[in-house]
């Protein structure tokens, strides 16, 4: 029984490894490859964002990409060594979580490029592509004091992380350079990942703060957020979604939302690796790259005034030429 | 034997044949859905086979998983035998990483076997003491364990996110992680160490810690069964009053099981921390303190049986990641019900055939002798 056993696992060690073995042989020229992290590539915010990219980047070129979802920390490191030996050219890895495992696994593989999102990796196979989000939140922080008719303002973030605070801090000072005297209500909807993915809890804050006297509420929570917009749609009052552009949930209620073009990096990362002009090296995508931005589309044109659009358009050209300056918390 | 018919059926059928059906109904339904799915389930479950087994480097991560399967294992199994329900591994496991991630970062830079010994300790004393204040409010107090520890988890969450965000985190640094240890703090690879006899069995995660997981089960085994406080657990386990009547203070076995517990489950964060990742960070131990629980059922409580069960859902894990990988249409969620039907059937189904196939063979022991006199 345990020879039979021992001899069948030895078949079907060779068949698989044989079955491997092809898989490089013939992707010999371009093999893209994405590492999604915990949010999963459907979580209506970061990661699928990046999924997105990725998509348009397939329907686009035709090639196929490989794709994995991680669910503990230890996965990342394995999967993106499990990417470079069956033959990926290109690894997109997504979220600063993905930084250690970047470090390490590209430093085993010289050859094969890593593309890091929102954090940076000092290697010459590395381009760290980071977002300036903090101006982004300005912009929109600028939006909700303009659009506040209480002279107050709150913000819900996911998990309490530096990358947050980042967020909330530009969200602080862009409401405070229209007008100095606001009130920010801040909250974070937890202290675990679970944090990320609680829209009923999110619907709770957003209603304490507009209980308080808040009228406009900026989520930068991923799905959290989901119950933001519902609870300013029930209450009729604003709010301003993140990362994708998620003014069409609910027209009318949505003010505005931070758009950080994440599908854009990971799109040009893979185009550019199959048209070998990528370039290892830092990408810091703001305002100026059109990396993060405010948007403003039919849904919510009947919201944003022209003065409103007038005013922040200028901040938005006054931050690109360096006038106003919005502090970044993670370079305090 | 020889004198009237066996009450039992044979040990290798409660304790091998029945455990191995239903591992194979899972499987079998297992198999259904990713049929439907649109996969070929023999494929499927050849590459889960062979990511867990089929090369050093998969051993090695079925192996790594294992270890920490082993620790909640035993954590949830000694709670079990003083008849406590320990739902708070996961964060006593995440605060026995923080006694070896303070250990690691204050000293990494003495001899290591000091370090690790010293991170070993503080890990378990840590783990250990997140679990005291559950048991002695349930002692002492009557809180009910199984509330007190799984908020204890909440608390245990909301502190480490706390200490990382401001106290331990690197600074510039995006992620709250802290600072690499120096070379003092870290559990040897087992990779490394078969390279240096010239073995090459690529580069997994699995490090000594599984060593240590070993000792504890042959610990386990002896403080559970051979030694007086052992007994005392186990006897209040069994029955409290009789326990009482016996001169045993319940009290303070349910505290010594608690802490045990704790100072098992902290034993993750030895694997996880010194072992593998080096620095302190969020999130490590990732369900392992809940998974422990299925492995103490499947396990019977019993270190062997835990052993057994750890490395089953060691390979599940390891398997189930390159199932994943290789299976565009299987996805991580996929993985989970796979491994959530294996729970299912071995753990809370475990009744279905088990009285059934026992009489079975039961009887067929009673007629063997029948025929042969």
């Amino acid at each position: 029984m345990k020879k039979l056993f021992t001899g069948a696992l030895t078949a079907l060690a060779l068949a698989v490894t044989g079955a491997l073995a092809t898989g490089p042989a013939s992707a010999d020229d371009f093999s893209p490859a994405i590492v999604f992290d915990m949010g999963g590539k459907f979580d209506k915010s970061f990661n699928e964002a990046a999924y997105n990219g990725a998509e348009r980047f397939k329907s686009e070129s035709g090639v196929t990409y490989r794709e994995f979802e991680v669910t503990n920390p230890s996965q990342r490191e394995q999967a993106m060594r499990n990417m470079a030996r069956r033959g990926a050219t290109v690894i997109i890895a997504m979220g600063f979580a993905q930084a250690a495992a970047v470090e390490t696994v590209a430093k085993e593989f010289p050859d094969i490029k890593f593309t890091l999102i929102d954090m940076v990796v000092d290697l010459p196979n590395v381009q760290s592509v980071i977002f300036k989000e903090h101006e982004g939140s300005f912009l929109v922080g600028m939006a909700a004091a303009l659009a506040s008719k209480t002279g107050k303002v709150g913000f819900i973030g996911g998990m309490d992380i530096p990358l947050i605070r980042k967020f909330a801090l530009g969200y602080v000072e862009g409401a405070k350079y229209v007008n100095a005297d606001i009130e920010v209500y801040q909250n974070m909807t937890g202290t675990t990942p679970s944090a990320w993915n609680d829209p009923t809890k999110g619907g709770e804050l957003a209603r304490s703060q507009f209980d308080r006297g808040a009228d406009v509420v900026y989520a930068a929570a991923g799905g959290t957020g989901v119950g933001v917009y519902q609870a300013a749609k029930d209450a009729g009052k604003l709010a301003i979604g993140v990362d994708s552009n998620q003014n069409y949930m609910h027209p009318g209620t949505m003010l505005t939302s931070m758009v950080k073009r994440v599908d854009v990096a990971v799109y040009e990362a893979f185009m550019t690796a199959k048209n070998g002009t990528w370039q290892g090296g830092f990408k810091i995508l703001g305002l100026a790259e059109d990396g993060v931005g405010f948007a403003l589309d039919k849904y919510n044109r009947d919201l944003v005034s022209a003065d409103m659009e007038m005013k922040i358009e200028a901040a938005r050209k006054d931050i690109i030429s360096g006038k106003v300056e919005v502090t970044d918390y993670m370079a305090q | 034997m020889s004198i009237g018919a066996p009450t039992e059926a044979p040990r290798w059928v409660t304790h091998a044949l029945v455990p191995l059906i239903n591992l194979a109904l899972a499987l079998i339904i297992s198999g259904l859905l990713i049929f439907a799915l649109g996969e070929d389930p023999f494929e499927a479950i050849s590459i889960l086979a062979y990511g867990a087994f089929g090369y050093p480097e998969a051993i090695g991560y079925t192996l790594y998983y294992t270890t920490n399967f082993i620790f909640t294992g035993l954590a949830v199994a000694i709670a079990f035998h003083c008849f406590l329900f320990n739902i708070g591994g996961e964060g006593q496991a995440y605060l026995g990483g923080l006694g070896a991630g303070v250990v690691g970062l204050a000293i990494g830079h003495w001899p290591s076997p000091i370090v690790l010994i010293l991170g070993i300790l503080a890990a378990a004393a840590f783990g250990g003491a997140w679990a005291f204040i559950p048991a002695w409010l349930q002692a002492k107090r009557g809180s009910h364990i199984v509330i007190t520890t799984i908020m204890f988890n909440f608390i245990a969450a909301a502190l480490m996110t706390y200490l990382m965000v401001e106290i331990f985190i690197e600074p510039g640094q995006q992620s709250a992680e802290s600072r690499d240890f120096e070379a003092g703090a870290i559990m040897p690879f087992v990779h490394d160490i078969l390279a240096q006899i010239g073995i090459d069995a690529g580069h997994s995660f699995l490090n000594l810690s599984f060593v240590l997981a070993l000792i504890c089960c042959v610990l386990f085994w002896f403080f559970v069964w051979r030694t007086r406080w052992g007994y005392e657990i186990r006897s209040v386990g069994q029955n409290e009053s009789a326990a009482v009547y016996g001169g045993i203070m319940p009290s303070r076995a349910i505290i010594l099981a608690m802490c045990i517990s704790g100072g098992l489950a902290g034993l993750v964060g030895v694997n996880e921390i010194l072992g593998v990742h080096h620095r302190l960070l969020l999130e490590f131990t990732a369900g392992y303190g809940f998974v422990g629980i299925a492995v103490a059922l499947m396990g019977r409580n019993h270190p062997f049986g835990i052993f057994l069960a750890a490395l089953l859902f060691g390979a599940l894990y390891q398997g189930g990641q390159e199932l994943a990988f290789d299976m565009p249409n299987i996805n991580r969620d996929m993985v989970v019900v796979i491994q959530g039907l294996v729970i299912l059937f071995s753990g809370a189904l475990e009744n279905m055939f088990r009285p059934r196939i026992e009489a079975l063979f039961m009887r067929r022991a009673r007629s063997a002798p029948a025929a042969a006199e």
